[in-house]
């Protein structure tokens, strides 16, 4: 109970609130590596997905991506790309991108070539060309999955993004990795905390844009698009 | 101090430090397979009766998905320190974050195996005269034994993964290689570490699909 005490006060410290080291800027850090590397990832990753998707063609490739991606230590990637480019939120980002595209393919491919052969053959009749009906049909249907993997990489990467701290990175991770190396546990448990709740608002934050974006014809498919997509945690 | 863009001509592997090290490689190693086999071990043994559970009462599906969801967002070197000052540096600091992210994978494997049984096989079970317990574990639980092993294969390559981030509060596993090669600026234990990993990975993988034909040889696809 000391313990929880302790941490209690870390927060009600005014000091953890301001500064460079303060939550805010830590907090600010983060989401930013974050969406950089999610933003870059999905101009990359859903026009790979989706085209794939959309002629069914080289599957095998959409889904051993994810395989390959599950297979690979993210906290090796961010070593490597910190030997490779140096210090600096650059190289921190490129290895946060790298991970943030397996499941936005395999999730995105995976949500185009499951509609429906009849509806595509409906939209061929009525006339739609090729754009139209990926545009118009196919791609309505495809968004609760889209959006699935959209967020499972997000909260991929906010999780390794608090890794990165080891590397030299901001982030709220700081305060795990220096609270660690100070035997500072109480700084420690706080940041984790602090990561955890981020973790955690990302996801519900994901959930609402998507309920948002899905048609409400589809609303049904949306419920079932968390489970059926593909399980993703490297970090 | 990074040596930039891998231009200056240090090797990769320097295979004279390799040969000097190999006890701690492999203890290392032993370490990595060893977490990974006991947070499946505990990963099957917490999912497959809460699993059971849910599929007879889907009412308990939300609260147990919606529990196991929350540990498996979780990153884990947050969840990891949450566990210091309750179990301090210690096995069971990793242990116990990678056992609930493995019984999420799990859980749902085993409901959804649970539920793909078909209707007529149990009726046929119920007229053969199987009682509910021997139902389950001689038809359903065989049936279910392929989604089963899919979420295993999943599980397992996920877990050796995560398990190299153990190593940045220094719980062990082949992490403290890629660990070693960050601190010291020396590339060789980094590469050794992150190619043993995926080579785990995939031997790991390739034989949890060896056991899934064995096992289930009436399931060819998948």
């Amino acid at each position: 109970m000391d313990f929880l005490r302790g941490v209690w006060l870390w927060f009600a410290d005014g000091s953890h609130w301001q500064g460079s080291d303060g939550v805010p800027t830590r907090l600010g850090e983060h989401v930013q590596l974050s969406l950089e590397a999610v933003v870059i990832g999905a101009v990359i990753a859903l026009p790979i997905g989706i085209t794939l998707g959309h002629f069914g063609r080289f599957g095998n490739l959409a889904i051993s991506v994810s395989n390959i991606g599950r297979a690979i230590p993210s906290y090796g990637l961010l070593v490597i790309a910190f030997t490779a480019f140096g210090f600096g939120d650059g190289p921190i980002v490129l290895a946060l991108t790298a991970l943030a595209i397996p499941p936005m393919v395999t999730n995105s491919y995976v949500a185009l070539s499951e509609v429906d052969p009849d509806i595509k053959d409906a939209a061929r009749g009525m006339g739609y060309r090729e754009l139209a009906q990926l545009l118009r049909i196919e791609l309505p249907l495809a968004v609760p999955l889209i959006m699935a993997g959209i967020r499972t990489s997000a909260i991929q990467v906010v999780a390794t993004a608090t890794v990165a701290a080891l590397v030299a990175g901001g982030g709220l991770g700081r305060y795990i990795v220096d609270g660690f190396a100070q035997f500072d546990y109480t700084k420690l448990f706080a940041g984790a905390l602090l990561v955890a709740a981020l973790a955690l608002a990302t996801e519900l934050l994901l959930s609402w844009l998507q309920r948002l974006l899905v048609p409400r014809g589809i609303r049904l498919l949306a419920a079932s698009a968390s489970r059926r997509a593909t399980a993703f945690k490297t970090a | 101090m990074p040596s930039g863009l891998f231009l200056d001509g240090e090797p990769w592997v320097d295979w004279s430090w390799v040969s000097t090290h190999i006890p701690t490689i492999l203890g290392y190693l032993g370490q990595h397979v060893e977490f990974t086999a006991i947070s499946l071990a505990g990963g099957i043994i917490v999912s497959v009766p809460l699993g059971v559970a849910a599929h007879r009462r889907p009412g308990l599906r939300l609260p147990l998905l919606g529990a196991f969801g929350t540990f498996y967002t979780i990153p884990s070197l947050a969840f990891f320190a949450l566990m210091i000052p309750y179990t301090g540096i210690s096995d069971l600091t990793a242990l116990i974050p990678l056992t609930l992210y493995n019984v999420l994978i799990l859980l749902r494997n085993v409901i959804v195996g649970l539920d793909e049984v078909p209707a007529d096989v149990l009726d046929a079970a119920d007229g053969m005269g199987y009682r509910p317990f021997a139902r389950l574990v001689r038809i359903e639980l065989p049936l279910a034994l392929p989604a089963m092993l899919a979420g295993l294969r999943v599980a397992t390559v996920s877990t050796i993964g995560i398990i190299t981030i153990a190593a940045v509060i220094a719980l062990g596993g082949l992490g403290e290689l890629i660990y070693e090669g960050f601190i010291e600026s020396f590339r060789t234990p980094l590469v050794v570490g992150m190619a043993l990993c995926v080579a785990l990975a995939l031997v790991a993988d390739v034989s949890l699909a060896g056991v899934k034909r064995l096992v289930v040889p009436w399931a060819r696809s998948g």
